[in-house]
């Protein structure tokens, strides 16, 4: 066994194992850590996959915003930290039957990847001796990746509908949360 | 993994170490003599009412959530601004667009009066 | 690329720690484990040694900004072993897990915020050549560490079984988060101008200093960087008189330390990043490339010595603000942050977005500097002049108020429409 598939053993099973915890754990704050210690290792994922930008986002993003707006929602709601509610419910059925269609359409979509792999692989095989214009290219992924978000053939309508999602979950989320503009005005 | 997060990866293995070391040896050094008057809550000398894990306002959550909004905005940014000697100027616009469109969903809080402290 | 104190070594004074390195250990593979290894406690002993230092300096520079003499007993006339005191005083105390503590959150909380503040340590080039590792996306991996970091606040606040380390943990939280936006946005702009991420870039684009093209960037850098380091004006996290202590108010001993320690890495990070992204690194005047007698690369040597009195003449800065400047109300803290600051780095990055493009490429690096700078300014006229004109209406809609400023909520309540009003 190599180094890296160590690495990725002890990762996954972190990842899986916290994930576990996740929905077993019956205080809420203690659940919310354990997803942040998911969020952790997928970043941790990341990495072994040399995708560093995607890790540090996941970081910044993941941890540093959604899981601190998690617990500030726990927090908001009254009573919810200290319930000691069993962590199962009576829609085991139908999580089950979600969860196996959810399995299966990932396994299908990674069957996908797999037939289109060894083509990757082979492709960059070809590209090992590095010709001069394939080299910066190689090394600012992350310059590409900008590069792509507005070039008109690659990605950026995707961005563009990304910023208006944004912009709308945001004032979704104010109507939601902040009834009271109303009430103060009379 | 590439040699640069090897770097990075020793080193958030071994960093626990450094905040570990000073903790465990006022961990052995201290005295230990526990008593329930010692562990009392610290509240100015009053004794504690109720649960500490007390409601919160609405507030801290409308801060959060702008918050994430421009998070998500820089991980954008960043890769844009890092490629930019190769962009054109429809790019730039379409930057700019994204970047007005995010300061209105500010702009739309801040009329709400959602960015008020209470 | 991972930490060069090796080649360092080498180009210094001629030791070459490579080669022993290779005929102990053999692998190359192993050779690379080795030294990253040694820069990692190099990076983290320093960073805690260091605070030893800070802290001294800190209290011996404010107690002469307020006319007193400071620490002057233990370890000579200047008092420089107080601190060594202090630390052997925090081993020697007790350690105490207060009664209903959630355990897990209250032991694990000072360990993430010490890592956190150790691990972007990784991305800070020191000299040429000496940095942890000089990642391609270096500032946003210091972003990402130190936003991922405001959880040991929570988990504070939370394990602590105490209102107001709650309470504290909560407000700070909200310092943090709402500091972190213009300090994303004030980093976009070096970025920008450098067209990378990565920390040992920035440096080498510094031909002209960032802060003389971009100084509203610094600024503003330097306003956010004080409030999520927690320090005066900004330093809710600790306001002794209203919530006793803040977060860590249950904590003590060396647990307590590991906070304060934090803090001080955290500042002092903060004044290197900003030297490092605004005031050209170790970058001064083509000193870093002098060679003497043929390859004693001493250029190397002095541009360590460069980056630390820059980044001392920035820490120093931190305090004198702190020497000068009183608390901010909380309110007033995130109103400045939301309504000011963010608005003005969307401004800031928007214009300076535009006119790198507008410029013609040819113009050379100083006429380009100079447009860029110009536009700064005329920036921040524009937004001292709206903020003069919002505070005076204010004034003069709430002239009562403020003068008696007894009922503060209403008081505020009232600014609050008028400021609204004015965004209308």
């Amino acid at each position: 066994m190599t180094t890296d598939q160590v690495i990725f053993i002890i990762l996954s099973v972190f990842t899986l194992g916290t994930a576990l915890l996740v929905v077993t754990l019956r205080n809420l704050f203690h659940a919310a850590l354990a997803l942040m210690a998911t969020f952790l290792g997928v970043a941790g994922l990341y990495v072994m996959l040399d995708a560093g930008f995607l890790a540090a986002a996941q970081l910044l993003v993941y941890i540093g915003a959604i899981s601190i707006l998690l617990i500030f929602a726990i927090m908001m709601t009254r009573r919810l930290m200290n319930t000691t509610e069993s962590a199962f419910n009576s829609q085991g059925g139908a999580s089950l039957v979600t969860a196996v269609i959810g399995f299966l359409v990932i396994a299908w979509a990674v069957s996908q990847f797999s037939r289109v792999l060894p083509q990757v692989v082979q492709k960059q095989v070809d590209m090992k001796p590095m010709s001069p214009d394939v080299i910066p290219y190689i090394q600012s992924s992350v310059a590409a990746m900008g590069q792509a978000f507005v070039d008109p053939n690659g990605f950026v309508l995707p961005f563009e509908i990304a910023s208006v999602l944004l912009l709308a979950g945001l004032i979704g989320a104010i109507i939601v949360a902040w009834p009271k503009a109303e009430d103060e005005e009379s | 993994m590439s040699q640069e997060w090897q770097f990075i990866a020793i080193f958030i293995v071994l960093s626990p170490i450094f905040p570990a070391a000073p903790v465990i040896l006022n961990h052995l050094l201290g005295p230990r003599k526990p008593n329930p008057i010692k562990q009392q809550t610290y509240e100015c000398g009053i004794e504690t009412v109720g649960d500490s894990w007390v409601q919160f306002k609405v507030q801290y959550y409308i801060y959060a959530l702008v918050f994430v909004i421009f998070d998500i905005e820089a991980v954008f940014l960043f890769p844009i601004a890092s490629a930019y000697d190769q962009l054109g100027l429809f790019a730039i616009i379409e930057t700019v667009i994204f970047v007005v469109l995010l300061a209105m969903g500010l702009a739309y809080a801040w009329g709400r009066g959602a960015l008020e402290w209470i | 690329m991972s930490f060069n104190i090796v080649e360092f070594l080498k180009s210094l004074v001629g030791l070459n720690v490579s080669e022993y390195l290779k005929t102990v250990v053999g692998d190359q593979a192993w050779v690379n484990f080795v030294s990253d290894v040694l820069g990692v406690v190099i990076i983290s002993t320093f960073c805690l040694l260091i605070v030893i230092f800070l802290i001294w300096l800190e209290r011996k520079v404010i107690a002469r900004m307020q006319d007193r003499i400071g620490p002057n007993r233990v370890g000579g006339r200047y008092g420089l072993l107080q601190t060594v005191a202090d630390v052997i005083k925090l081993l020697i105390k007790e350690d105490i897990t207060p009664a209903g503590a959630d355990k897990v959150a209250y032991w694990l909380a000072p360990f993430l915020t010490v890592i956190a503040a150790l691990l972007i340590w990784a991305v800070m080039p020191f000299a040429p050549g000496v940095i942890g590792v000089d990642l391609d996306i270096g500032v946003f991996y210091v972003l990402a560490i130190s936003s991922a970091s405001v959880v040991a606040l929570l988990l504070a606040g939370w394990g602590s079984n105490n209102k107001y380390a709650l309470l504290g943990a909560f407000r700070s939280v909200a310092q943090l988060v709402s500091y972190e936006v213009p300090m994303i946005l004030a980093l976009l702009v070096p970025i920008l101008l450098a067209r990378s991420m990565s920390t040992v870039d920035i440096v080498r684009a510094q031909t002209v200093p960032f802060i003389f093209v971009v100084p509203l960037a610094a600024v503003i850098f330097l306003i956010s960087a004080l409030a999520e380091t927690g320090r005066t004006p900004f330093d809710l996290l600790e306001a002794e008189s209203e919530i006793v202590s803040g977060f860590h108010v249950e904590y003590g001993g060396m647990k307590f330390g590991m906070f304060f320690l934090a803090e001080f890495v955290n500042t002092l990070f903060m004044s290197g990043f900003f030297a490092t992204m605004f005031l050209g690194g170790y970058r001064f005047f083509g000193l870093e490339n002098l060679v003497v007698g043929g390859d004693w690369a001493i250029g190397r040597l002095l541009s360590l010595v460069v980056f630390f009195v820059k980044m001392f003449a920035v820490y120093f800065v931190f305090i004198w603000i702190r020497g000068t400047w009183p608390r901010v109300r909380v309110d007033q803290i995130l109103n400045f942050n939301w309504k000011f600051l963010v608005p003005l780095s969307l401004a800031l990055i928007l214009t300076i977005a535009v006119l790198d493009k507008v410029i013609p490429a040819d113009a050379g690096i100083y006429a380009r500097s100079s447009i860029l700078l110009l536009a700064n300014l005329l920036l921040a006229m524009i937004a001292i002049e709206i903020m003069r004109t919002v505070a005076r209406r204010k004034r003069k809609g709430s002239s009562v108020d403020a003068v008696l400023d007894v009922n503060e909520v209403e008081h505020h309540t009232h600014d609050a429409h008028h400021e609204v009003a004015a965004a209308h």
